[in-house]
């Protein structure tokens, strides 16, 4: 799926291979508003990145010095460690089981047609069309009844809410291009259910499996809001603490910050090299749009 | 299960009576596949749909202990609803959210469109182009707005930069205010509104435009009469998508915004009466307004665009 994707099929092939070139007023215009766009957000990103190895950095164009002690600071200050322990063990817990429940639900989907499929395939669309900040407040008021919010198992319940359907809605496309023929062939041949899966079904959705978990993996790293409302002192995600860092009450450093902004853009980044690998950019931010 | 038993079978194979209650069902579709929906549907409906329902039914129910719709003397079921619409302090938070989302999404919109326009031939650079855009959404609302404090903000590169080179006497005033907010989420929005952009018009057939440029049309009728309305309908998506995550601002709105006035969002509100004044009941009933605002905009531009043609050539919408 991702090999096909990333192949444009806008052009014809005869079409010649368009140079990298603006030409005329508007195309000048455009790629501006690119070039600025970019310039803007490199200056940022080098800002948080600078600062974080300055020693002092106040009105100049440059820090005076550097340093890396900001680093080390950090790491023992916030306890980034655990921290990380923790970001890493919700986002592992959060990717299989949404595979778990998401993708035998998407084969359910793609496969049969049923009465009331369609409210079934609205309430998959919901959590994913609605921002997390809307549906979540209610959300942690539940789970502060039941006393699962501020445990890490009220986290991954939290953003599990999202990623289930997110792995379905990524997965159906790709279930309905496997030819249910081979799965007809497979029971010609006497293989039982549980074969079918396993040695049949599940090879061919491994890459779609893949792409769902490296997309569902960078999300819930990323994800702020379900996290902040449901997270306590012994399950916040490196994002949330990053957020208390910056807004919450205390003296810091603000090179400690900017250290640990670095940490979580350095870590993000290696996620997002890795899943572009397996995915097309535009899959990324596509969550509904692209049917 | 007794229509699955022997007899079922043999009494089907025979030709004779009404096929079992089983096979009647798969030919509508429904068999043991579906028990493999079971899971995911419970799982929603425990953690998306129960959840919401007990948030809209804490929202009638007024809290009694230390209840802000109480304590301002509001009774009764809308006591909540009626606080919220009577207090202006409360009541403005749409608005506010408002005049920042509806701008921000319709810029990230706009600006797309031509952008994405020159851009969806194949050229050299394309696939580490769109590469790039990705790294905002690498960053998250938070990396973003410490960056914003940093760059824009009095001692910045940026007004350094405009103040070395006498464009301003002053520093611009640019975080912890509206346009904090405002930049942030074109940051974070335009690379979501533009990727999906591109893609619309990637399934847009170039031929068409080919077909009109045969027959005479300029550029800019190729644009403005093939191209744009065949994009329309993605483009009220794009945009729908781009309000929905502006109208839910929270964290940048609170970081390079100025959260007790000018960027007092309606998530802010929300989160504001459940989690720090532990009104639970009051903040169940502004995440309701904030979802029922956002679902009539959505109604708005949807209903439009259905105005709009709908063809077979248009987008992937």
């Amino acid at each position: 799926m991702a090999a096909a994707a990333n192949v444009p099929a806008d052009m014809a092939p005869a079409a010649p291979r368009r140079r990298f070139r603006p030409s005329g007023i508007a195309g000048w215009v455009v790629w501006g508003l690119v070039a600025f766009f970019f310039l803007n957000l490199f200056a940022l990103i080098a800002t948080v990145v600078l600062d974080s190895i300055a020693t002092t950095w106040f009105g100049s164009w440059l820090p005076d010095d550097f340093t890396n002690h900001w680093y080390g600071d950090a790491w023992a200050e916030f306890n980034l460690s655990d921290i990380l322990v923790v970001t890493a063990q919700v986002a592992v817990i959060v990717v299989v089981l949404s595979v778990l429940i998401g993708v035998p639900a998407a084969y359910a989907l793609a496969r049969r047609n049923f009465p009331g499929k369609s409210i079934i395939t609205v309430l998959f669309l919901l959590p994913i069309l609605i921002p997390p900040i809307t549906y979540g407040i209610p959300l942690a008021t539940v789970l502060y009844k039941v006393q699962l919010a501020g445990s890490i198992t009220g986290v991954i319940l939290a953003n599990l809410v999202p990623t289930v359907p997110f792995v379905v809605l990524i997965m159906i496309p790709f279930i309905e291009q496997i030819d249910p023929k081979i799965e007809s062939a497979a029971r010609m041949c006497g293989a039982s259910t549980v074969t079918i899966f396993l040695r049949i079904l599940g090879p061919l959705m491994i890459p779609g499996m893949l792409a769902a978990a490296i997309l569902v993996l960078v999300r819930t790293v990323g994800m702020f809001e379900l996290t902040f409302l449901t997270s306590g002192p012994t399950s916040q995600t490196i994002v949330v603490v990053l957020y208390d860092a910056v807004f919450g009450a205390g003296i810091r450093a603000p090179q400690e910050v900017d250290a640990m902004a670095v940490v979580y853009t350095a870590s993000m980044l290696v996620l997002l090299i890795i899943a572009l690998r397996f995915v097309n950019p535009t899959q990324l931010v596509t969550r509904v749009g692209d049917r | 299960m007794t229509a699955a038993s022997p007899s079922a079978a043999s009494r089907l194979t025979a030709g004779s009576g009404t096929p079992s209650l089983r096979h009647r069902l798969a030919d509508r579709g429904i068999d043991r596949v579906l028990l493999l929906l079971v899971p995911g549907i419970l799982f929603l409906l425990l953690l998306f749909v129960y959840p919401f329902l007990y948030g809209l039914q804490l929202s009638f129910s007024p809290q009694i202990d230390g209840g802000q719709a109480l304590m301002n003397g509001y009774q009764g079921p809308l006591a909540n609803y009626l606080y919220f619409f009577g207090d202006s302090y409360q009541r403005d938070t749409i608005w506010t959210t408002l005049v920042i989302g509806l701008p921000a999404a319709l810029v990230n919109v706009l600006v797309s469109v031509p952008i994405a326009y020159r851009m969806r031939g194949r050229f050299r650079f394309k696939r580490t182009l769109t590469t790039l855009l990705v790294v905002p959404i690498a960053l998250g609302t938070v990396l973003t707005a410490d960056g914003l404090i940093e760059y824009l903000g009095p001692a910045g590169w940026l007004n350094k930069a405009l103040v070395d080179f006498h464009v301003i006497n002053e520093p611009l005033t640019l975080v912890h205010n509206y346009w904090g907010v405002f930049f942030s989420l074109v940051i974070t929005g335009f690379p979501f509104a533009f990727l999906l952009v591109l893609s619309y018009l990637s399934g847009i057939d170039p031929n068409l435009e080919r077909a009109a440029s045969v027959m005479g049309a300029g550029w800019w009728e190729r644009f403005r009469r093939v191209t744009l309305p065949l994009l329309v309908p993605g483009l009220a998506i794009t945009f729908c998508m781009s309000f929905v995550l502006a109208f839910s601002v929270f964290p940048s709105a609170n970081l390079v915004g100025d959260p007790s006035g000018t960027t007092r969002v309606i998530s802010i509100a929300a989160y504001h009466a459940a989690f720090e004044q532990f009104d639970y009941s009051l903040g169940s009933a502004t995440s309701m307004i904030m979802g029922a605002v956002m679902l009539a905009i959505i109604a708005l531009v949807l209903g439009w665009r259905n105005t709009m043609f709908r063809g077979p050539a248009g987008g992937k919408g």
